[in-house]
């Protein structure tokens, strides 16, 4: 499992400037540690595949520094890389049946027929393909090109394995079902995983830390339940899950506490010593919805509901207590009735803890 | 939009003209030629319509045969060398940086916009016994002689006496030279689309797993590249086949083609029926050799199936 002490992959302070001046990668530095599942998350455009492509040798880094294993890539070729790729198109070769396009790697490795076939009939096999050896690729569907793109990198058994937007091109089902599937698989073969995507969702759910990154920069390197629960500014916080955000104002008191003043919640104490404009934010399944004042230590607010959507397990409900946005509630609707039991227009109580609230000082 | 079964006027305002115009100055005079290869001379400019043989039976007599031969050797060795040059070109092409890409295909197209007389006379410039080859031979044969004299050894005449300008025209090799100069740009232009057309991911994807360049251009770009490569085959090796003018110009006494014989026969021999079996037995091997793509075309097909 995934050890702090050991990481495969280094990066430090790498850039990538086209030529033309866009500048796609901007001084990032991580580490990806033996055996853990990485994703690499974040808008279009961000520069998250140009930085998996630096790994895969495709692009090359303008400055910076990139080991794999302990060794420096820098003039190694992408065919003298310990790491394999599975692209976006899948990038099966159509010429090649399914048996001669898993098999291609090694036979470039000159190994020997027979081991060839066998090591072939078990990569299929750990992708469920094995009974479609002798097929050509434009007989499979998108999923099985993909899992014959899996096997044709995993055969290698590269100390690395690079996934560039895997699951884009499939549909919603097939997706959530391999998504699963490349987590059974990483703990089978266990490799190291390094997964491009844009889908947070995807991201949250498969790997074992995630680096969130924004016009060429890192923002946050975390897990999944502390960039969902402690994202470190604005654009992590919004960009992983929904949240309501709120502008204030924040004075530190010197005594390590905060006093936030926003124009809807009032005063509110923290812990902290931040000064200046600050966003205070709560997530939507946090937010409790009453008709009555609630009491206790919480942030409240009572507006109107502008919105519901209903969902069949949960509905959102939307409170306009005079913010920029309306709050955005997430009700489980928990027992047997018909919706969550609120109209349009209701006037309702919003509410939530003090310590489900985020200060977003960036 | 209605559909253009349904409506009959506008289908036969399309249809009807370019039918007439194909039907009037290629159907018509292709049956004549046709009917011609089956007759005989009667006159200056008669030709009496007799059905026999003769022309054909003449036309496969051995000495024909040999020009026949010979012309389908040229146009492979021409089409060989177009292949080998235009690749390289073909993939620089298509690597090179977006904005140069316009300008590059440019250059292998503007050749098109001369006359070929014009270009096969610039070639002869340049070609010729004083010709811009052999001048720049001789001013590197000078120089290297003073460059002899200088250090000492300019009296053991290691060089020759004076220089000999190569021979390059009126033989085979510069028949070749004209054709493959000639016919270059049919050959890069589908080797350029088909090249363009390939996923460059198949490419990386085979770095990834280990190949190296020459290995990946072998096994990947090649195979997948082939319905270019063999189109670029068929559109270079016909015309090539077919042509009078180059090695009319260029070739000497004993490299005439098939295409410069039939010529011969329609003007200075005067003898259609005979030229026109000769035509006709040049486009039955075209044919052949469209067949041949066709059906190489279908197997490939079946080979990715």
């Amino acid at each position: 499992m995934a050890d702090m002490q050991d990481p495969i992959i280094r990066i430090e302070n790498i850039c990538k400037t086209y030529p033309g001046g866009v500048q796609a990668v901007n001084n990032v530095s991580l580490n990806v540690n033996r055996g853990e599942f990485f994703a690499l998350l974040g808008p279009s455009g961000c520069g998250k595949t140009t930085l998996l492509r630096m790994m895969a040798g495709f692009e090359i880094p303008t400055s910076g520094t990139l080991l794999i294993d302990g060794q420096n890539m820098a003039d190694v070729q992408p065919n003298k890389r310990p790491v394999n790729m599975v692209f976006q198109s899948y990038a099966v070769f159509p010429h090649m049946s399914v048996a001669q396009n898993v098999g291609y790697g090694l036979k470039i490795e000159g190994r020997p027929k027979k081991e060839i076939a066998e090591r072939v009939q078990e990569a299929l096999d750990l992708v469920k393909l094995g009974h479609l050896g002798g097929r050509m690729p434009d007989e499979l569907s998108g999923g099985q090109r993909q899992r014959v793109a899996l096997a044709r990198a995993l055969i290698k058994r590269p100390s690395v394995l690079l996934l560039d937007e895997p699951l884009s091109a499939l549909d919603a089902k097939l997706r959530e079902a391999m998504q699963i599937e490349l987590v059974r698989l990483q703990k089978t073969v266990g490799i190291t995983f390094v997964i491009v995507t844009h889908d947070q969702d995807e991201a949250l759910s498969m790997a074992n830390r995630i680096a969130v990154m924004e016009q060429g920069v890192v923002k946050q390197i975390a897990g999944p339940a502390e960039l969902y629960e402690s994202p470190n500014c604005r654009f992590v916080a919004d960009f992983i899950g929904k949240i309501n955000l709120f502008d204030g104002q924040a004075k530190a008191n010197g005594n390590g506490k905060t006093l936030v003043e926003t124009p809807v919640l009032g005063k509110v104490e923290f812990g902290g010593d931040a000064n200046g404009p600050v966003s205070l934010g709560v997530r939507p399944e946090k937010v409790r919805v009453s008709r009555e004042k609630p009491s206790g230590n919480l942030l409240a607010a009572q507006g109107p509901v502008t919105d519901i959507a209903y969902y069949g397990g949960y509905s959102k409900v939307f409170v306009d207590i005079g913010a920029k946005e309306p709050v955005l509630a997430d009700i489980t609707n928990a027992e047997r009735s018909m919706g969550p039991g609120f109209e349009n227009g209701e006037k309702l109580w919003v509410s939530w803890r003090a310590e489900d609230t985020l200060v977003l000082t960036s | 939009m209605e559909h253009w079964r349904k409506s009959a006027g506008a289908f036969w305002a399309g249809f009807l003209p370019p039918t007439l115009w194909l039907l009037a100055f290629f159907f018509v005079p292709l049956s004549l030629i046709w009917a011609f290869s089956f007759g005989e001379k009667s006159g200056i400019i008669d030709i009496d319509l007799v059905w026999t043989f003769e022309n054909y039976a003449r036309a496969l007599e051995p000495l024909y045969l040999g020009i026949f031969a010979k012309s389908l050797w040229m146009a492979t060795i021409t089409t060989f060398i177009c292949l080998l040059v235009g690749f390289p070109v073909a993939i620089g092409i298509v690597f090179a940086p977006p904005k140069m890409r316009m300008w590059l295909l440019l250059l292998v197209i503007l050749p098109f916009w001369t006359n070929l007389l014009i270009r096969t006379y610039a070639l002869i410039a340049v070609l010729r016994t004083r010709g811009h080859v052999n001048f720049a031979l001789e001013w590197m044969w000078d120089h290297a002689n003073s460059f002899l004299t200088l250090i000492g050894l300019g009296s053991f005449s290691l060089l020759g006496e004076r220089f000999e300008p190569l021979q390059m025209l009126y033989n085979n090799t510069a028949v070749v030279i004209g054709l493959v100069y000639v016919g270059l740009p049919f050959m890069v232009l589908p080797l350029y689309a088909a090249l363009d057309r390939l996923d460059r991911s198949y490419i990386e994807a085979s770095l990834d797993l280990g190949a190296g360049h020459i290995r990946t251009f072998w096994s990947v770009v090649v195979p997948l590249a082939l319905p270019g490569i063999a189109s670029g085959i068929v559109i270079t090796f016909i015309p090539t086949l077919g042509s009078f003018l180059t090695p009319d110009l260029l070739g000497g006494p004993d490299s005439q083609m098939i295409a410069n014989v039939i010529e011969r026969q329609f003007k200075s021999a005067n003898h259609w029926p005979f030229g026109s079996a000769l035509s006709f037995l040049l486009m039955y091997a075209t044919f052949f050799g469209l067949a041949v793509r066709a059906l190489m075309s279908r197997n490939e097909q079946r080979g990715i199936r």
